[in-house]
């Protein structure tokens, strides 16, 4: 056998690897360890952080937002309420004064018949006087020319004609 | 002279780096013979073990492509001092073997060896011949003198095979050099993405940070704050440097014609980073564990004399099968690749079937790319693994009274 176990030099650690290993691992962990891995890792948990207080954040506004919501929704349905409210308001008022309105001029519309009617009362009665009176002394007049022709004017006719004249009218 | 022993080393696209032909000349059937009645390292018939086992181990150079790049050697031998050199020194062939010596040093398959015996002259010597003796040994032949060569010392304590011999070998090898390279690419990259964080932090993540954010963030939500709580930025320069260094080198050792350096799957890599974790987890133990540990509450003594054994020495365990874990997942993938390409040189009878390598290209290929498919998914799983452990262990050595109340 030429290469006995011997020559399995690799299960025998020899000082010079042992050596170098130990440095070179020494400068690995404390470069990269300090200069590289140790801020990685912070930088790495100071993110985790940050996604962590940005969520939350997010969380809280998300809840605000609902809150802010329900205000809004409430105030909303408040105001509508006090519109239809108002509307309802503004029609009554507006129906009350239509109708006061609608009275008055009813009323009034009523007296002036009234006055109207009254004055033509007056008017026709007046009329009527006058007609009478005209009537009346038409027909004196000529019942006058009829005894001045008849009689020559006896004042006992007169009285009578006026007599007869007042039945008339009194008729 | 040792030129004539290119019959071996399939070359897996992952651990290339030898596109020389394969020059077919071996005799009859036998290691070819060098000086001093030493045998060639690559006589013979083609062995995918001893290959495999060429490729996935360090070296003194870096082989990308067709090129082997020479690297620096530093290696300190006591009772001489230190040498500093580049490889280019050893003259060395496509195997990564020197043909001169340096200061008593040799390149033997890409690694350093030292001649053992102190007659032989320091500075420049040409013309030596490396290979083995009879019993398998590395040995030299220089002016028809057999060398004994040592390798260098390991930390292994002989369990291995290995143990402290007559010197030690400093050098920036392949690994090291990818370890730098990874190191680097990551610095770049991270810095990057770290200042982008840094002058766009509101901005949502492109590019590079795109890319990259989902992996950090992966770690950090998966495994780091699962088990560490509150406490887990502290931690995360510590488990991403783990996860990311484990992570390039996997990824770095498959890119095909790039040396294929197996740096994870090289126990001393995998023992330091254990090492590592085992330092945290037991320097931020608190009182709590610690009692855990060695005398644990709510169970009759004579189950405490029983569990702290065990405990203790599980805390030693813990950080053994870290290693030996990703060791062995990132060399076993290493190794499978290379047999899978082995088989070329297998069914051509190292070429002199043509017909058969030819035949076996197509399977093979497929198999291969099969396997490197699985293999970047090991890449990812092996280093999550890693990191995710020692998480875990890190979380119970720093949980308090009351959570450990709630676990249960």
């Amino acid at each position: 056998m030429i290469f006995a176990l011997a020559d399995f030099d690799v299960i025998k650690p020899d000082f010079g690897l042992l050596f170098w290993t130990v440095v070179v691992f020494l400068l690995f962990w404390l470069l990269i360890g300090k200069f590289a891995f140790k801020p990685i890792a912070e930088a790495l948990r100071k993110r985790e952080t940050d996604i962590q207080d940005a969520l939350d954040a997010a969380d809280r506004a998300k809840a605000e937002m609902a809150n802010l919501q329900a205000e809004n929704d409430r105030l909303l349905a408040e105001a509508r309420e006090e519109k239809v409210k108002i509307l309802k308001e503004a029609k009554d008022t507006s129906t009350r004064m239509v109708n006061e309105a609608k009275d008055k001029a009813k009323e009034e519309a009523g007296k002036i018949l009234e006055g109207a009617r009254l004055e033509i009362t007056n008017q026709k009665n007046a009329a009527m006087q006058e007609v009478q009176n005209e009537v009346g002394l038409m027909a004196l007049q000529i019942a006058e020319k009829v005894l001045k022709k008849e009689l020559a004017g006896s004042p006992e006719q007169q009285q009578y004609v006026n007599k007869l004249v007042d039945d008339i009218r009194l008729n | 002279m040792a030129q004539h022993d290119h019959t071996d080393h399939g070359d897996g696209q992952d651990h290339s780096g030898h596109d020389h032909p394969h020059v077919v000349d071996h005799g009859e059937g036998g290691h070819h013979q060098l000086g001093c009645g030493l045998h060639g390292h690559h006589g013979g018939d083609f062995d995918p073990g001893a290959t495999a086992f060429h490729h996935i181990a360090d070296a003194n150079i870096y082989s990308v492509g067709p090129f082997g790049i020479p690297l620096p050697c530093i290696v300190y031998a006591p009772g001489e001092g230190w040498d500093f050199f580049m490889s280019s020194k050893f003259h060395y062939d496509a195997h990564g073997t020197g043909t001169h010596a340096y200061n008593g040093y040799v390149l033997d398959g890409g690694s350093i060896k030292r001649v053992d015996d102190d007659n032989f002259p320091d500075g420049l010597v040409e013309g030596v011949e490396i290979g083995h003796d009879s019993e398998g040994h590395s040995a030299m032949c220089y002016q028809d003198k057999l060398y004994p060569l040592e390798s260098k010392s390991t930390a292994d304590f002989g369990l291995f095979g290995g143990g402290i011999t007559g010197f030690y070998d400093f050098s920036i090898t392949k690994n090291v050099v990818s370890m730098l390279a990874v190191f680097l690419i990551m610095f770049f990259v991270f810095r990057a993405v770290a200042s982008r964080y840094k002058s766009n932090p509101d901005r949502a993540p492109s590019g590079l940070q795109g890319f990259l954010e989902p992996i950090f963030v992966f770690i950090q939500d998966e495994v780091a704050k699962p088990f560490l709580g509150e406490h887990y930025l502290k931690f995360i320069p510590f488990l991403m440097s783990l996860f990311f260094f484990i992570l390039g080198l996997n990824l770095w050792g498959q890119i095909p014609f790039l040396g294929g350096s197996n740096v994870t799957g090289n126990l001393a890599f995998t023992a330091v980073l254990a090492i590592f974790a085992f330092i945290v987890v037991n320097i931020n133990g608190n009182k709590h564990y610690w009692e855990h540990v060695f005398w644990m509450p709510g169970v009759p003594a004579w189950v405490k004399v029983i569990l702290t054994p065990v405990e203790a020495l599980g805390l030693f365990i813990k950080p053994i099968t870290l290693a030996l874990r990703l060791f062995a997942n990132i060399t076993a993938g290493h190794m499978v690749i290379i047999i899978f390409v082995s088989f070329i040189f297998i069914f051509g009878k190292s070429g002199t079937v043509p017909a058969g390598a030819y035949g076996s290209s197509i399977p093979t290929v497929l198999l291969t790319m099969f396997m490197m498919a699985i293999e970047l998914l090991v890449a990812f799983i092996q280093a999550f693994v890693f990191t995710i452990l020692t998480t875990s262990y890190l979380g119970a050595a720093i949980e308090d009274d009351h959570a450990h109340e709630g676990a249960h």
